[in-house]
């Protein structure tokens, strides 16, 4: 399974999750790789902890992802971040939006918010990014651009040209917010640092 | 060109490039983006049926008619659909008609995780079973030659796996098939008893044709590899093997109705060991196990829930040591609580003040399917039972026949506006004819909301954006007999709570429609609340409203300002007054 590519991106329903799979997933295709996408919505439209799961190489027969081998998770919230962290590759890398968003059962005091997600993560893997994704998002000019955002720092983790990314924005995104979108990328993709 | 498709897009496409001329449908959940694909070609009438059991007979009346039908719906849709469907396997078709039934291992998005290839067994029409997105397209267009071919409705069994998975898939032209004659016929198309006896015999003779057809197509196929064990398998399930056992033999099943006895029986001759890799159900085991072979199935898989790729190779690990599957990584054994994420009501969600009046009085409601359904999670709590569409009102019947009319007094049903036009209002006409007092509550979001916003009869709008005639929930519910009928603003809590008040105490059937659209379509936003925390007492009243943008913070509850529509119910429900409007004057 070495020539597969496993990504998993995971969120809360709403944080635009998808939109950044497909633009991943499009992306790679423009490579000739074969690709896969699995997505599960319906209930987790409404506020749910939501996985999109990615795999690409020369030739891709399951479209899910066994726990423990992902390649790179991409994490829109630090709690669903912590959720996924099993199906992390021992030496995989972790992106992520460093923003919290209580669940339910926290917002209602039957269950505790960690207060300690990020030390956890880097005491279990060692590629750990942070990124505030929100913050890169506002100065791109709207909030609601996080998900490109997040995306524009996964692209750098990634062997695949920017103007393919660029391409694939273009294409995906609607030209209204187009400009915003890929200022927000370009936050993303200059936030990379190793 | 290669297209990087869903499998539901990939039927639609399939649809299209087949010639179909019809596709209906009710939105369900993994099925629903069938339609809304299909809606957008010019050359398919397509359209949001009231019910599945419409779907199926406009879908039949377009093929009968000689046109080609794509019918689609998920699993428990087909329930709803099951009295035609039985029927149309003894009439036939005349168009080819492929009824698409996407089933739900795991419970992503259903009530159950019914295995609808019984069905199709028990309706007698032959199965197929798409693994991937190229396959989904390629089996829908075949499924209507076949359904042509024997004249027989078809299904096509998707999971939620292969409708919500995207690969690459191949397009290429629609193929315009025109619509064949038609000719009356009634000894094929009436089903009186006389002309029925006839046809059952017609479709046991199209079985036996089956059954040689199944053992010759390219839908069924052999991939030897080593033969010390053999895997029959079909669907997703066919990848998962793939991966993890990329030394076995496989018998891959793209039609699992009926079944290729002799392929199996000299596929098992040839292979050592003999397993049967299948989602839920053991329905390809049965048969062969009836068929006196020696196999592993159930015995070894789980029947319950969804099958994934890590399971069978560990129990194929367990079972017979040496299989040789892919090397799968260790189990992490991480030492750390992650409290669960369940969905909720969207902020500025018009549910929400109906529930928290419906919890606040302690009174039992009978729910039904739809976001709504989400009622009954904490803190609103406000939903006793959820069984199936439109089952909500009919509970109510029976809770106050059984209970009483006191018991009525504290009983609601309620149920969405789709969910009412769906099955609902065939038990509000029961309400009336048999003398129940039941108060319904039709919670009209003026949406399918649940699906993701399709359009239904009360929305005055048709699947492809064309401007329709809208139901009157009020002249309806007063045409079969309501009197009492009241409008209510779900945000209006001191109204609503009156309302239902005198609603229950009235002792005759009663209809209340709390109507306010949906808050993900509402797109009137207003400034986001906050609170003043001077004012705030902590009484946490605005946190038994169960708002996704509200949390505690300390002693006292905070607001977040990205996510509040400015729905204002936390600061109607606020006794003191420290929830307040941003931008407004005693800020």
């Amino acid at each position: 399974m070495t020539d597969i590519t496993n990504i998993l991106i995971v969120g809360v329903g709403g944080q635009g999750t998808i939109l950044a799979s497909r633009v991943l997933a499009g992306a790679v295709q423009m490579t000739g790789q074969d690709v896969k996408v699995s997505e599960i919505h319906g209930m987790a439209q409404r506020g749910g902890s939501v996985v999109t799961q990615v795999r690409y190489g020369k030739e891709v027969a399951s479209p899910i992802i066994p726990e423990g081998e992902a390649d790179i998770i991409l994490a829109f919230e630090k709690l669903e971040a912590l959720r996924w962290l099993p199906y992390l590759k021992k030496d995989g890398s972790i992106l992520i939006n460093d923003q919290r968003i209580d669940p339910m059962p926290v917002v209602v005091g039957t269950a505790q918010y960690p207060s300690d997600i990020l030390d956890i993560i880097k005491k279990e893997r060692k590629e750990v990014f942070i990124i505030n994704g929100l913050g890169k998002a506002i100065e791109a000019g709207n909030a609601k651009t996080v998900n490109v955002a997040l995306l524009g720092l996964l692209a750098r983790c990634l062997k695949i040209d920017k103007k393919t990314w660029l391409d694939v924005i273009r294409e995906t995104v609607p030209f209204k917010l187009l400009e915003v979108n890929l200022k927000a990328f370009e936050e993303g993709w200059n936030s990379f640092d190793r | 060109m290669k297209k990087l498709l869903t499998g539901n897009e990939a039927i639609a496409r399939g649809a299209w490039e087949a010639g179909v001329v019809v596709c209906t449908a009710y939105p369900g959940t993994p099925s629903t983006e069938i339609t809304e694909n299909a809606a957008k070609y010019d050359e398919m009438y397509a359209e949001w049926s009231p019910n599945e059991k419409v779907a199926l007979e406009v879908g039949l009346g377009a093929a009968i008619a000689g046109g080609r039908a794509l019918v689609s719906m998920k699993h428990v849709g087909v329930n709803v659909a099951a009295d035609p469907l039985f029927t149309l396997s003894y009439t036939g078709v005349n168009g080819g008609l492929v009824l698409v039934s996407a089933d739900d291992p795991g419970m992503h998005s259903s009530q159950n995780e019914q295995d609808n290839r019984h069905f199709g067994r028990a309706a007698k029409i032959p199965v197929l079973e798409p693994a991937n997105s190229q396959e989904s397209k390629d089996f829908t267009k075949l499924a209507f030659d076949i359904s042509e071919m024997f004249d027989t409705p078809v299904m096509l069994r998707t999971t939620t796996r292969v409708a919500h998975s995207q690969s690459l898939v191949e397009l290429t032209d629609r193929e315009e098939k025109g619509i064949k004659e038609y000719q009356k016929n009634p000894s094929k198309y009436v089903m009186i008893p006389a002309n029925a006896r006839h046809r059952h015999v017609v479709v046991e003779d199209r079985l036996i044709k089956l059954k040689d057809y199944a053992e010759s197509t390219d839908l069924n196929r052999v991939e030897w590899n080593d033969t010390k064990i053999g895997v029959i398998t079909s669907g997703v399930t066919y990848q998962y093997v793939k991966e993890v056992l990329p030394e076995v033999s496989i018998l891959k099943l793209g039609m699992t109705f009926p079944l290729p006895q002799k392929m199996i029986m000299d596929f098992a001759d040839k292979v050592d060991q003999l397993y049967i890799v299948e989602e839920l159900e053991p329905f390809i085991e049965e048969y062969v196990r009836s068929w006196g072979l020696d196999v592993h199935g159930k015995d070894t898989f789980p029947l319950i829930g969804e099958l994934l790729p890590e399971t069978i190779a560990a129990k194929m690990v367990q079972t017979l040591g040496d299989c040789s599957p892919r090397e799968t990584a260790e189990p992490d054994q991480l030492q750390y609580e992650v409290p669960p994420r369940p969905p909720v009501l969207c902020p500025g969600c018009p549910h929400r003040g109906l529930f928290y009046v419906l919890n606040k009085l302690k009174v039992t409601v009978a729910g039904d399917i739809g976001c709504y359904t989400l009622g009954c999670l904490a803190p609103l709590k406000a939903i006793d039972t959820t069984i199936c569409m439109g089952a909500s009102i009919g509970t109510a019947i029976g809770m106050e026949k059984a209970r009483g009319k006191d018991f009525a007094r504290s009983l609601v049903a309620v149920i969405g506006d789709s969910t009412f036009i769906h099955s609902g209002i065939t038990a509000l006409v029961d309400v009336v004819y048999n003398k129940a007092t039941t108060t319904t509550i039709i919670l009209d979001n003026r949406i399918t909301a649940m699906t993701g916003h399709q359009h239904n009869p009360t929305t005055g709008f048709t699947v492809k954006g064309e401007p329709t005639k809208e139901i009157d929930l009020v002249l309806l519910a007063k045409a079969v007999g309501v009197e009492r009928v009241r409008v209510v603003d779900p945000f209006e809590l001191e109204g609503l709570e009156k309302i239902v008040g005198e609603e229950l105490a009235a002792e005759e059937p009663s209809v209340i429609i709390t109507q306010r659209n949906c808050a993900l379509i509402d797109k009137s936003r207003n400034n986001p609340y906050s609170v003043f925390p001077g004012a705030c007492t902590g009484c946490l009243r605005c946190l038994k409203l169960g708002c996704p943008c509200i949390a505690k913070e300390g002693k006292k509850v905070r607001i977040n300002l990205a996510q509040c529509v400015g729905c204002g119910l936390c600061a109607t429900v606020c006794p003191s007054e420290a929830i307040r409007k941003e931008g407004s004057a005693n800020d």
